[in-house]
């Protein structure tokens, strides 16, 4: 088991937090909460060593477009990396309340 | 939905699938709409101590979802088990919260408040990692639902499909009342455990129509150790769910009819029996279990 932690800038508040996914094979949950500070932190406890610079790419490209200062974890079980991009997208677009997500 | 998408729709296609609900999804649509209210939700983050000690990363629930609600306008409280997560394993904190959320409703019920208990069973069992503290809560929650259930139907669901196995197999073996579609399995001992510790001879774990025929949901409703028989639908087994409160608390629980089981098991000859002789020696126990029952 690895624990990693990224840090980002942030230029928003987040009002709200969301939950989703499950510790499953294959899978991942993502915990999104407001942070206190106004930079985002993301604290990865994954079950597969030695991919630290897969997570950095993967929350790299997430964070060009996601911009809220939000405290991030994520608890994964062997996720590949478009199912970690997916419930990134899904854990923000929840806590956003869904707003404009499907335009 | 309409009647003309029902009616393009395959059958498959139209059902609303409980099966593929999550636990905590599970939770929310059998409780009536917008009533789910979650305890111990992952955001309070207890989790399992000893499951990182072992090089296992936790889930912020430990895999099991409380949460408090109504049915049919009655205050109920849902344990589901999220069958993702470790097999659905009952570690101490997973096990504990199901015990917790048991031992309030009973308290409730102490009081004259009737709260509906519902569990929605999706497990192997006792979480290995965490041995005998794992069993204990399970004992726990044994002995939760008998001291429920004299106050207020205690309602098991086994959707599938990882079905209910080990100890808490006698958990919902308990129960008042025990929901099962044909996907569900309930066995002490699963079938990759009884080929490994009694050989291929004994059971082929590969084998599943012989797996669905000993332990699957159809059997277990045909020979009355599961009560009702529900397609894979959210709000087929919801309805179901509130039928098993609606028919009350019976007088003679299954687990107590120790007398009639004994005399039905002395007719099984184990060496030949098949999941039809089952059927024609134990069929109808459950429905001679409904009559008798008490409306409160």
């Amino acid at each position: 088991m690895e624990h990693l932690t990224f840090d980002y800038p942030a230029r928003r508040v987040v009002a709200a937090r969301s939950h989703v996914g499950v510790v499953g094979s294959g899978d991942l949950e993502v915990l999104l909460a407001p942070n206190d500070a106004m930079q985002a932190r993301v604290v990865v406890n994954t079950s597969v060593d030695g991919y630290g610079h897969i997570w950095k790419s993967v929350l790299d490209r997430f964070f060009t477009r996601y911009d809220g200062a939000a405290s991030i974890e994520i608890n994964d079980f062997g996720a590949t990396p478009g199912v970690v991009a997916l419930r990134l997208a899904e854990a923000a677009e929840e806590a956003e309340g869904m707003q404009g997500a499907r335009a | 939905m309409n009647l003309a998408s029902t009616m393009a729709a395959p059958h498959f296609a139209a059902t609303d699938s409980f099966i593929e609900l999550a636990a905590r999804e599970r939770a929310r649509r059998l409780l009536d709409a917008d009533t789910f209210r979650e305890l111990l939700g992952p955001f309070d983050r207890i989790t399992s101590p000893w499951l990182p000690l072992q090089g296992i990363v936790c889930q912020a629930d430990d895999g099991a979802i409380v949460a408090r609600g109504t049915i049919d306008g009655m205050p109920a409280v849902v344990a589901a088990i999220e069958s993702a997560f470790q097999g659905g394993s009952i570690g101490e904190v997973s096990g504990s919260k199901i015990a917790a959320a048991l031992e309030l409703a009973l308290r409730d019920c102490e009081r004259g408040k009737i709260v509906r208990p519902v569990i929605v069973f999706e497990t192997g069992g006792v979480r290995l990692q965490e041995a005998n503290l794992g069993l204990a809560v399970i004992a726990e929650i044994q002995a939760a639902i008998v001291a429920l259930r004299r106050y207020v139907p205690v309602v098991g669901v086994i959707a599938g499909m990882v079905g209910c196995f080990g100890g808490m197999s006698l958990a919902a073996a308990l129960c008042t009342r025990l929901i099962m579609t044909r996907q569900g399995r309930l066995g002490m001992n699963g079938p990759e455990v009884i080929e490994q510790e009694a050989g291929i001879e004994e059971l082929d774990a590969s084998d599943r129509r012989r797996i669905w025929q000993l332990i699957g949901g159809e059997q277990r409703v045909a020979t009355g150790l599961a009560d009702t028989l529900v397609d894979d639908d959210a709000q087929v087994i919801g309805a179901a769910v509130r039928a098993a409160f609606a028919a009350g608390v019976p007088d003679v629980h299954r687990s107590e009819a120790v007398e009639r089981y004994l005399s039905l098991l002395s007719g099984v000859t184990p060496e030949t029996v098949t999941p039809e002789a089952m059927r024609a020696l134990f069929g109808g126990a459950s429905s001679n279990r409904d009559e008798r029952r008490l409306d409160r």
